[in-house]
């Protein structure tokens, strides 16, 4: 019978299926970091319980590092849940990409820089952003502490099956216009919670001819529309990035794989639960307006009126007023980082805006890479010194003012150009107000002081 | 984990769509390392700003909170169901729940029951003009039943039983240890290990 991407993966997880159960399935990979794994490991002491594949495990320290002033921890609430993070791997055995290390970055850029992240897997994490891992035609989603719990006592996850869903996207991307906004351009269709309950395939002319940067941005914000788990079918894009990588099959095994992988993508006369089409050469560059994904609309238009409660509510905490052009609406701070946007070919992305140009007087900018590699490889080509001439802070790695758990915040009432992945009321700061779009909206919205359509930058 | 048959008593009313866990719990309040103890930030920044449903004095106490849909989008955080645990809700019901938090809602003991929009809209009328209304949501039977009323509910079976009867879903698993331990001898020889 003609199988799914989706059903290909999970069948080949399947440990144990029963009538009126949940399927038990198999985790390859259980990515881990400090802030949703400390009650998982005490559940584990408080039991008497061990890790049961600590070679299947790998842990780095990402969601509240500092990303400037040194590798210590602002405060001492971070500071012991690292230290927690430390104690925990060392004592199972797990290894520990910690703050400070060559190889330490936001979970969900290192997995894929480490060749950790490869095409058939299962990948889990305590964290909803897991999704970014699809994009290599993993099933990877996110997961809560009880079930990190599990998972580092038995290695496996009893889950309902899922139904399938496609996203066609199809059309050149036209300039100025980028993964980014695709995946807020589908948001802004199907809304927030669309999703639910769905392994949705990105498949398309459009899809194929992103890079896997590309294919993790769309990935990545899967979780934004509701899905549990966004996956791209692997190819030779994919099978290029990861030759070579540090954990890749080598020799002989790297061609069994290549044959496994060639494998997996979708069946012709597969059948989806439903497909959604897009048409990416009629796209713009999108910003959001609101305190959700969805509340999007391309940079070329207005703040729409209000066709819902939450709409209004939205509307008063990011201050702003229906009919307004989104390219008359000032911004304070600028944010580039994530692990939707900070990716070498984000910041490259980036970078390529400024030609020579300076970060508006009044706007406060940062680029923070989504790894020490990412930043290595960006020092190497020059791109910190593009970014400094320009006036951007360059930091350390980390998921910084995504979420804003470490000192990287917005203060009440700034107004952020962010190209991370969530905003949501006070997301990246108390009273803070967050619009997303890509990077080189970012970056010409820091430019010029306000937002604005980065095609007529270019 | 202790079984939760049926949660009764009076309901909370948060009439908004798409809260997510962020609001639920801000992040500012994740760096502690234990489950409990999250109770005083539960909405703490739209508490912050005064006025906030919750807080009004008629609502104290409540056990079931009534909500808009998409509840709990989102971060995949626990700590928002631990949060609302701690301030004594045992049951939530909305139009419909994000995946994650779903999950959550039975890992932490918390009934989480999806209605069609127009019952929960009832419901919210309810308490909203009577905050002494009380409910019954009984998970044996599934239904939530209250004052001339009674819904019937779709639950997963397989939650739902271990919700009754308070399963550790470790010890579940660890009874297949055997059927693990076979899968493990089959896997594909390229995948990766780290150390």
């Amino acid at each position: 019978m003609p199988k799914t991407l989706g059903e290909k993966l999970w069948d080949a997880h399947v440990v144990r299926s029963a009538e009126g159960e949940p399927d038990l399935l198999f985790v390859d990979m259980h990515l881990v970091h400090e802030v949703t794994s400390a009650q998982a490991f005490e559940g584990l002491r408080m039991s008497g319980r061990r890790v049961r594949r600590p070679d299947l495990t790998v842990a780095t320290m990402d969601h509240n590092v500092p990303t400037k002033g040194g590798f210590r921890a602002a405060d001492e609430l971070s500071r012991k849940q690292m230290d927690a993070l430390t104690e925990n791997c060392r004592r199972e055995g797990i290894p520990l990409h910690q703050i400070g290390s060559r190889r330490q970055g936001i979970v969900h850029v290192i997995g894929p820089e480490l060749g950790l992240t490869q095409p058939g897997m299962l990948i889990v994490c305590g964290d909803s952003h897991t999704s970014t891992h699809g994009a290599f035609g993993a099933l990877a989603f996110g997961i809560g502490t009880s079930e990190v719990e599990l998972v580092l006592a038995t290695q496996c996850l009893p889950q309902r099956r899922q139904g399938d869903l496609a996203v066609n996207v199809s059309g050149d991307l036209p300039l100025g216009v980028t993964a980014k906004d695709v995946v807020l351009g589908l948001i802004g269709r199907t809304g927030t919670s669309a999703g639910q309950g769905h392994l949705v395939e990105y498949r398309g002319p459009t899809i194929r001819a992103l890079s896997m940067e590309g294919r993790m941005t769309v990935c990545n914000m899967s979780i934004e529309w509701g899905a549990k788990a966004g996956m791209v079918a692997p190819d030779d894009t994919t099978f290029k990035y990861l030759e070579g990588k540090p954990h890749a099959p080598r020799g002989q095994m790297w061609e069994k794989a290549l044959d496994h992988w060639r494998s997996l993508a979708t069946d012709e006369d597969a059948a989806f639960g439903g497909v959604i089409d897009l048409d990416a050469s009629k796209l713009e560059p999108h910003v959001t307006w609101g305190t959700t994904p969805g509340q999007v609309v391309p940079v070329t238009g207005r703040v729409p009126s209000p066709r819902s409660e939450t709409d209004e509510r939205a509307l008063r905490y990011m201050d702003l007023l229906p009919g307004t052009a989104l390219a008359d609406i000032a911004i304070d701070r600028v944010f580039i980082g994530s692990c939707t946007n900070a990716r070498l070919e984000d910041l490259r992305a980036a970078a390529s805006v400024i030609q020579g140009r300076h970060v508006h007087p009044k706007v406060h900018a940062m680029v923070v890479p989504g790894s020490t590699s990412v930043k290595r490889a960006a020092e190497d080509e020059g791109l910190d010194a593009v970014f400094k001439a320009a006036g951007f802070e360059w930091r350390n790695a980390g998921c910084s003012m995504c979420l804003a758990m470490n000192p990287d915040t917005l203060a009440p009432g700034e107004r952020c150009a962010s190209t991370s992945n969530r905003n949501f009321e006070g997301r990246q700061g108390s009273g803070g107000r967050t619009h997303l779009m890509s990077p080189p909206m970012a970056v010409a919205a820091a430019l010029t002081g306000h937002l604005v359509d980065v095609r007529e930058l270019l | 984990m202790e079984p939760v048959r049926r949660v009764a008593g009076r309901m909370a009313p948060l009439d908004l769509a798409d809260v997510d866990t962020d609001q639920i719990i801000p992040k500012q309040f994740l760096k502690r390392i234990e489950r409990t103890g999250y109770g005083p930030f539960l909405f703490y920044d739209w508490r912050a700003r005064g006025n906030f449903v919750l807080d009004r004095a008629e609502y104290s106490g409540a056990s079931v909170l009534v909500t808009g849909a998409n509840f709990g989008c989102g971060s995949s955080r626990e700590h928002a169901t631990w949060a609302l645990r701690d301030v004594g809700f045992r049951a939530i019901i909305a139009p419909s729940f994000a995946d994650i938090f779903r999950a959550n809602c039975y890992k932490t003991g918390l009934l989480a029951v999806t209605l069609p929009e127009s019952q929960v809209r009832h419901l919210i009328d309810l308490v909203s003009e009577d905050a002494s209304a009380e409910v019954t949501v009984d998970l044996e039977a599934q239904q939530v039943r209250g004052d001339g009323f009674s819904y019937r509910f779709e639950i997963d079976a397989f939650a739902r039983e271990c919700l009754l009867r308070g399963l550790d879903e470790i010890a579940l698993v660890e009874r297949h240890e055997t059927t693990i331990a076979t899968y493990e001898t089959h896997r594909a020889p390229w995948l990766p290990t780290v150390n």
